[in-house]
């Protein structure tokens, strides 16, 4: 099978000739949880939201799910054709406030999928069980706890059936009592075989779930290992040095 | 100590208020006795004896000031209105180009606003009056043929016809209000968090349909008081009329306190129903919001 992902030479610079993507090169297999790690400002974000558009680069090669992608994404049509099948979930959740939570997860197969209301309901209620949320069906996002919302945000994406997942720091806005319910979510979907970029700094998560893990720093990859090598014996001494700064928190 | 400190202010506050309405009463007072006219409304259903180009309702010079008075505040209640919906829709449409993608569209809505803000309102009717309507000549007609045609007497549109006076106040007042409603709904739209676009767009929702369901509803709790304000303001604004010659209630007033030699009567009158047009503009645009409000955030 060809890969999901396949970057090559990414490059992105912001203006001060900063470099948030310095030549990036990866792919992701179908099926793979690939974990990016990295200091803040290392260009992670930036990455993945290259993924479905979100970002622009400046040149290189970016092919999502047998999509190749203009650089400056000039195309909208094809974008919209990317994002149908590239869920993402973001750090600051990003439900809609004035939304009930069945609304939120409805509103893109009704309006993207052309489904009709009473299947995407019931394929919302599928999906928020899943999630253990069921009940709050009715309910409007502030009157939910951020790991709740959280899991909303993932009942959302997985509702147009992606055949990629996107997380972005999906656990750094969350009370750390309600990380695991969160982090519980998406291990059971790796275990379904969804294939996920997961960028985040909970190594737990990534040594139990990860499949690869990138390291960036300014970004340029530093390193792509297993999380074996990766958190016993990194290759590089850049990647030691950020292993042993997360571990002292 | 400070509690008398703060009583001495509040009583010498109130002092001098009192001594300001006193002197204008007195004023008045001693105005009335001049002139030997008195305080009093008997006028209002005596004769007009002076032609309407517009009445909405029948209208001849036989009539009583009261009717003609009437007449004129029909006369401006249209054209308020009508200016409402056109600077709303100018304005949410400019409003809109103006947080667009599209660089050009950007660009002019750009400079519309700073043109039009930048020049006297009174000037720009002017413009629409004698240069954009008056100064045309014969008739322009749309390739709809009878659909529309613009001529120095102004637009038929459909059969319905606006005077040149109407029409050119009409797009004056719209096309003014409209720069700033612009500027309303950019900030509303401003006001909304960005991760609310991004997350519509990785839903592979379009830009439009996400600015109506997404972005729209949760900018109108910051455009609506906004957007009041420039509804009380165009509603004001419209006593500019007298200047291309449009019968509003503020030209019939001037007309009949010059006939009648009664000012305070007439401004009066004039106070009032503004002060009734903008009470009902303000109560609408009150409702309005606590329905928004209500429905956008409803816990």
């Amino acid at each position: 099978m060809p890969p999901i992902v396949k970057a090559t030479n990414l490059t992105k610079s912001y203006s001060k000739g900063i470099l948030a993507l310095d030549n990036v090169s990866i792919s992701v297999e179908p099926g793979e949880v690939l974990v990016v790690m990295g200091p803040s400002g290392s260009g992670k974000s930036t990455l993945i939201r290259t993924f479905n558009g979100l970002e622009t680069f400046d040149s290189g090669q970016l092919n999502i799910l047998g999509i190749s992608l203009d650089c400056q994404n000039n195309e909208e049509r094809k974008i919209r054709r990317i994002r149908k099948r590239v869920g993402m979930v973001f750090q600051q959740f990003n439900l809609f406030p004035h939304l009930s939570i069945l609304e939120n997860i409805t509103l893109a197969p009704i309006k993207v999928q052309k489904k009709k209301r009473d299947d995407a309901e019931q394929n919302a209620l599928i999906l928020l069980s899943q999630m253990g949320i069921a009940s709050h069906a009715k309910k409007y996002p502030s009157q939910l706890s951020g790991g709740e919302q959280q899991r909303v945000a993932i009942a959302r994406a997985l509702a147009l059936k992606p055949e990629l997942l996107l997380f972005d720091e999906p656990t750094s806005a969350l009370d750390p009592e309600r990380v695991n319910e969160v982090l519980d979510a998406m291990r059971r979907l790796a275990t379904q075989g969804m294939s996920m970029v997961v960028v985040t700094h909970e190594i737990n998560f990534a040594k139990e779930v990860g499949d690869r893990i990138l390291f960036m720093d300014s970004g340029k990859v530093i390193e792509t290992s297993t999380p074996d090598i990766f958190f016993l014996n990194a290759k590089h001494e850049r990647s030691r040095k950020f292993l042993n700064q997360i571990k002292k928190k | 100590m400070k509690i008398s400190y703060k009583a001495t202010t509040q009583i010498l506050i109130a002092l001098i208020v009192i001594s300001i309405i006193c002197i204008l009463i007195n004023n008045l007072t001693v105005n009335l006795i001049k002139t030997g006219l008195g305080f009093s409304f008997g006028w209002l259903f005596r004769p007009a004896s002076f032609a309407l180009a517009e009445h909405p309702l029948p209208y001849s010079p036989s009539d009583s000031y009261a009717w003609a008075l009437f007449i004129g505040w029909l006369n401006s209640l249209k054209v308020i209105f009508y200016s409402l919906l056109l600077a709303t829709l100018i304005g949410t449409c400019v409003g809109l180009f103006r947080v667009g993608k599209n660089v050009l569209l950007r660009l002019v809505s750009a400079g519309y606003i700073a043109i039009i803000r930048q020049t006297p309102l009174l000037l720009q009717l002017m413009f629409w009056y004698f240069v954009a309507i008056l100064g045309i000549k014969g008739t322009i007609a749309s390739p709809i043929g009878s659909v529309l045609s613009i001529s120095n007497q102004g637009i038929n549109l459909l059969g319905i016809k606006l005077s040149a006076e109407f029409t050119s106040l009409l797009l004056g007042l719209s096309v003014f209000t409209s720069a700033y409603i612009a500027e309303v709904v950019r900030g509303g739209i401003n006001s909304v968090d960005k991760g609310q676009w991004e997350s519509f767009r990785s839903l592979g929702l379009k830009d439009s349909t996400g600015l109506y369901k997404i972005i729209i509803p949760q900018a109108l709790p910051a455009i609506l008081p906004g957007l009041t304000s420039q509804y009380l303001n165009l509603a004001k604004n419209s006593t500019l009329a007298i200047a291309v010659g449009y019968s509003d209630i503020y030209a019939i007033n001037d007309t009949i306190i010059n006939q009648t030699g009664r000012p305070i009567e007439g401004f009066i009158i004039l106070l009032l129903s503004f002060l009734f047009l903008n009470l009902i503009i303000s109560n609408g645009m009150e409702y309005l919001n606590t329905a928004i409000i209500r429905s956008s955030n409803p816990y």
